[in-house]
């Protein structure tokens, strides 16, 4: 697409579309609105250190790499490969939350459900299972059903009422906390679930969402693997599909983006949908890992995905961020909160120090950003 | 409707032959025969708990247990933040309630209601916690744990196991009670005693903390969680962390009867939840009959108890029915 100077009968609906792109576009972080007529800048060739230096995620994998030096110094048992499973354990269970939550941040929108959903996930699967004396499998597929519901239900209540998704997520939230609880009680007697571990099913299911890999003499848990997976995904959804262009467009500015033809509310569901598909895994590996499910579980992990996608580069304000920064914004949260056991420092600060490693990281992450935008 | 068919399509596909409701025994609760024919009385009880607590889940049907025999109404509420659980007890005065059940976890904070439901001439009984603060309030008695002497026995049994060093996991930081438990176990343990934040809400950092703290510290030969379900969790970690540590945990639940009973803990320290409740609405129920008063103005004990793997068999079936 060049811009046509000439206004052409023909070229006068097209010039129009490609003013609405680049507007669209410029906020979601490419930087060049408007620059030139003749060749396109998008199209512009950059050498690959310069294209790596505009990328939202690269202050958070300094920041990753600082946080990791200091602890390797610090911590004389966090460079053991077991220690090290064990931080990449605790940033997974963080880290497939978080990248369907930085999507749907790039997506202009947030869900303060999560926390609980993940909860609720795992509660409706081992419920139904022993309430139905079902194969534990059918309980997994009942609750992914249920959880899409509700990612469902958040993006359909967004698009209909155009109310602040904070609002309307944080409605979800506390419904879905009494509930949790309401309903456990109401059908298991107790606020937590009964033991499915001796039931038909259990043990593959436990293979896929609670195992343990050997690679070697280390052990990976299988979290691992389902965070990195979604990752891969999330990236070539974001920058290889057209539905990657949709989601920065609606962060960029949802006007403007359906000026152009985007897809608004159904981009939106789907970011929801996303979210919920993250809550039901994360949700079943609770269920499988533990066996038992507490209802009053999942309160304020929600922040806890969206600062670890706020640290991997995303904005507040929607349009612009990755994935991959946000799996390294959940690996930055993992190794902190894990680094200042293994470095045993006074128990009693550990918030303390988890808050100001973390407003560190952030700061290196803006500064690195701002140096790279201001050098290309 | 498709989620209707969709579930009901799935179900034909597979049922569990093993565990499950199917395999649930039928279990048999109290309060089924004929109670007292007093005049019916209102009590309400207001706690300090979180949401989705076990371990409150079981004061109440101690408390509901008793309310059946008393022909009692029995209301309850609860809110973690002091100043609004503060508020319900306000709420509780005004609608006039015959009895009030309190618990103290933050005393400064109670003082002021309590002492209202006391001039109103509501009488007060206070559980769980807060012990000493209960008779300077003007509460009839208080019904409970002392905190410190359930730690100081923890330490007793510690030494008694042999242990070395202990590492005690506070599972909600800065909360009074807990640090409390760990303070007395230190007091009295003879080996070396660490402690550990780890955020309770979330299972996996749970773990995950615990298994760093094995692993940065192999000499830990004994860990002691706060609650129940942490120490399925640490049995998990320590699994994990290749170590050898023994597990042991304040109150009880089904899963931590099961690792008794199979080993993998050592021993755990019931402070029985359900004797709280009952003995609470009991207790005021007999103040409002014949005027009595129980304890004498000292705090009635109702821990701790410590259990192990011989204890077991009595009490699972009333663990697995939520009542120990």
């Amino acid at each position: 697409m060049t811009a046509a100077p000439t206004p052409t009968p023909s070229g006068a609906p097209g010039a129009t579309e490609e003013n609405a792109t680049t507007q669209a576009g410029g906020t979601a972080g490419s930087g060049g609105a408007g620059k030139t007529a003749g060749s396109d800048e998008r199209l512009v060739h950059r050498p690959l250190l310069q294209r790596l230096l505009g990328r939202p995620e690269l202050g958070a994998v300094v920041g990753a790499v600082a946080v990791f030096v200091v602890f390797s110094v610090v911590a004389e048992s966090f460079l053991r490969a077991s220690s090290l499973s064990t931080v990449l354990y605790a940033s997974s269970t963080l880290g497939i939350m978080a990248v369907p939550v930085a999507l749907l941040m790039i997506g202009g929108e947030f869900d303060l459900s999560t926390g609980v959903m993940v909860t609720t996930s795992s509660l409706v699967s081992s419920m139904f299972s022993y309430q139905m004396t079902a194969n534990v499998w059918v309980g997994v597929g009942v609750s992914l059903l249920v959880t899409l519901g509700i990612g469902l239900f958040n993006g359909y209540m967004l698009v209909r009422t155009k109310l602040p998704s904070f609002i309307i997520t944080l409605g979800t939230f506390l419904m879905l906390t009494g509930l949790n609880l309401g309903l456990t009680k109401l059908i298991s007697g107790t606020v937590s679930t009964k033991t499915i571990s001796d039931m038909e099913g259990f043990a593959s299911a436990k293979a896929l969402f609670a195992s343990e890999l050997s690679i070697g003499p280390v052990g990976i848990q299988v979290t691992v693997v389902w965070w990195l997976g979604l990752v891969v995904l999330a990236t070539w959804l974001l920058l290889r599909t057209k539905a990657g262009n949709w989601i920065f467009a609606v962060g960029g500015g949802q006007h403007t983006a359906r000026a152009v033809g985007v897809p608004v509310a159904r981009t939106k569901i789907g970011l929801y949908l996303g979210v919920a598909l993250g809550a039901w895994i994360s949700g079943q590996h609770l269920l499988f890992n533990y066996d038992v499910v507490q209802s009053g579980e999942g309160v304020g992990n929600e922040l806890i995905y969206i600062a670890a996608a706020v640290i991997g580069g995303c904005l507040l304000t929607g349009g612009y961020g990755s994935a991959v920064g946000a799996a390294v914004g959940a690996f930055i949260f993992g190794m902190t909160s894990k680094g200042i056991v293994y470095a045993q420092w006074e128990p009693d600060w550990f918030k303390f120090f988890l808050g100001a490693m973390l407003l560190v990281a952030v700061l290196l992450n803006a500064y690195i950003r701002k140096r790279a935008e201001a050098n290309r | 409707m498709a989620v209707a068919l969709t579930s009901a399509a799935l179900l034909a596909a597979g049922c569990s032959s093993s565990g499950g409701k199917g395999g649930e025994e039928n279990s048999s609760g109290a309060g089924g025969g004929k109670g007292v024919n007093t005049p019916r009385m209102t009590i309400a009880m207001v706690s300090h708990s979180g949401e989705g607590d076990t371990f409150w889940d079981i004061v109440q049907s101690g408390a509901k247990d008793a309310a059946r025999k008393d022909n009692v109404q029995f209301d309850y509420s609860h809110d973690d933040e002091a100043g609004r659980q503060a508020q319900l007890v306000q709420s509780a005065i005004d609608k006039k309630v015959d009895g009030l059940i309190v618990t103290l976890a933050k005393p400064d904070a109670m003082k002021g209601a309590v002492k209202k439901a006391v001039d109103a001439g509501i009488p007060v009984i206070t559980i769980n916690s807060g012990g000493e603060h209960s008779a300077g309030f003007g509460a009839i008695s208080h019904i409970g744990q002392d905190e410190a002497i359930a730690g100081e026995a923890v330490g007793d049994e510690l030494n008694k196991r042999d242990r070395k060093k202990a590492l005690c996991v506070i599972h909600e930081q800065g909360n009074v009670s807990l640090e409390e438990r760990c303070a007395g176990a230190k007091k009295t343990f003879d080996g070396e005693m660490s402690t550990l934040n780890v955020d309770g809400t979330n299972m996996p950092d749970v773990q995950s903390s615990v298994e760093a703290k094995l692993q940065s510290d192999s000499d830990i030969d004994t860990v002691l969680t706060l609650g129940a379900p942490f120490a399925a969790t640490s049995a998990k970690a320590k699994e994990k962390a290749g170590s050898k540590a023994e597990i042991d945990t304040f109150d009880l639940n089904a899963q931590v009867v099961k690792g008794l009973k199979d080993g993998s803990f050592g021993f755990a320290v019931d402070q029985q939840p359900y004797l709280q409740g009952y003995e609470a609405v009991d207790a005021l129920w007999l103040h409002s009959y014949n005027a009595n008063e129980l304890g004498g103005g000292k705090p009635v004990l109702t821990g701790p108890a410590v259990v192990t793997k011989k204890d077991v068999p009595r009490l699972e079936k009333y663990t697995k029915r939520g009542t120990r």
